[in-house]
């Protein structure tokens, strides 16, 4: 197994790429810089990588490097489809507003692609072409998705089972988790069991509203999934069947990100804040937290993150795990990265003058 | 022949210098600018080629507000595409 010593980082202000020596991390290479980068999708060496860029005035664009970065090359992003209908003038006809999630979808040079509002697509050359899901996009459940933090439905998380490519589970804020067993001809619902405590008394267990701020997928026991909800921590290990929340969070069972063990799937890691009315670090001190038993008890680590005055979000796609689980990386809000390399029970800071970090994701050395 | 200018901030896909273009629409002079520089079109125009929100058209000195694209245009014209400062 390579060490992941390459950390590629998508800030508002451009994509940073860190490398691991024996000092620390140290900023190695920036592209994109002054635009945002909503998602970076590099392979496993780190040599190929997708660079999502959702600039203020003229929209959504792809880039992508196939040298590690020393050269990009601008691609067709994700596009809906034109409404040739007389509705095509209609504000609510489909344009990508942005780019949320991208993941490698098995066979080589495949990608999903999770955007704002609430669509899928899927490339089968590396993010050169790209095809709209229609099969979820024309679902009649989509209907009542709705925004979480965006206007716009979100679909930020995608999970390719290890076990089978075409069995792919995606989450949207606020539709749910989807599932398809067919390489998304066709979709169901999967989540079942949770609840959503800002939908009245009588619609908090429709699963299509739910908000999963976050959904991972076990890679070493694919039936098990982790969600940081926006109510509560759910667990799942029965291939979405069903979802149990766990009790007794420490710190705030409120969070956007999640992250699970590469080869042991009752272990998994939350950043906690404050809930949804005010968005903060609880008592503005950061903390993280881990589960190592499936969520019956958790660990509180706060040793190497503030502990005072700190206001550091840790977004939905700002906190990853290595290959081995014991290296981690997280961004915050307001521009601090941090790295573990215990597991998470001791951090470091590698820089707290960073742009908002939106997306933190290892790749090995070149 | 309408003459085109497009914002430096797009210098790495738009020409450099005015270009001409040619339509009774702003609409229609950006088609035909779009058919020679082609990268160009999804900075403008978004998924339904609606103009972007944050895109800010100009015709000889008018700031075009509403439904910018069917604005008329003279062989004469003089059109600005600029970033709006709305969008940051």
């Amino acid at each position: 197994m390579a060490d992941q010593e390459r950390l590629y980082v998508s800030t508002r202000k451009g994509l940073l790429t860190y490398v691991r020596d024996s000092s620390g991390w140290k900023l190695a290479d920036m592209a994109h810089r002054g635009s945002p980068v909503s998602m970076t999708l590099p392979s496993r060496d780190g040599r190929t990588v997708l660079a999502a860029l959702n600039l203020g005035h003229f929209g959504v664009k792809l880039h992508r490097t196939e040298d590690g970065g020393k050269t990009w090359t601008e691609l067709q992003p994700p596009r809906y489809p034109k409404v040739e209908t007389a509705e095509a003038a209609d504000d609510k006809a489909p344009s990508v507003s942005a780019i949320w999630s991208m993941t490698w979808g098995g066979p080589k040079g495949h990608v999903w692609c999770g955007t704002t509002p609430g669509g899928l697509f899927h490339s089968r050359d590396n993010g050169d072409t790209w095809r709209l899901v229609d099969s979820l996009w024309n679902h009649p459940e989509r209907q009542r998705w709705f925004g979480g933090g965006t206007v716009e439905p979100a679909l930020h998380s995608i999970a390719v089972d290890p076990r089978d490519h075409k069995r792919v589970a995606v989450a949207v804020s606020c539709g749910g988790v989807w599932r398809t067993f067919d390489g998304g001809e066709s979709w169901s619902i999967g989540s079942n069991g949770m609840w959503a405590e800002y939908m009245p008394p009588d619609m908090q267990g429709d699963p299509v509203t739910q908000d999963p701020h976050m959904v991972v997928q076990s890679p070493s026991s694919p039936d098990v999934f982790w969600c940081q909800h926006h109510n509560g921590i759910f667990h799942c290990t029965d291939d979405l069947a069903n979802w149990h929340q766990v009790k007794d969070v420490p710190v705030s069972s409120f969070g956007f990100a999640v992250a699970v063990h590469p080869r042991d799937a009752n272990t998994a890691w939350f950043v906690p804040a404050d809930r949804d009315q005010t968005r903060v670090p609880v008592e503005e001190k950061i903390a993280v937290t881990r589960t190592r038993d499936g969520g019956k008890s958790f660990e509180v680590f706060r040793d190497g993150l503030p502990q005072e005055n700190a206001f550091d979000l840790i977004y939905r796609h700002g906190l990853t795990v290595d290959d081995t689980g014991m290296r981690l990386a997280m961004g915050s809000s307001t521009g601090s990265l941090w790295a573990s390399e215990n597991g998470g029970e001791a951090w470091s800071l590698v820089s707290a003058h960073l742009p908002a970090i939106y997306a933190v994701r290892f790749a090995s050395s070149l | 022949m309408a003459h085109v200018i497009f914002t430096s901030h797009l210098k790495h896909v738009a020409p450099g210098e005015a270009v001409t273009g040619t339509g009774a629409t702003v609409g229609d002079v950006l088609a035909d600018v779009f058919s020679r520089h082609s990268a160009l079109r999804g900075y403008i125009l978004d998924d339904q080629d609606r103009l972007r929100v944050h895109v800010a058209i100009f015709v000889d000195g008018v700031h075009v507000r509403r439904n910018a694209l069917s604005h008329p245009m003279t062989p004469h014209s003089e059109l600005h595409v600029l970033q709006a400062l709305s969008g940051g």
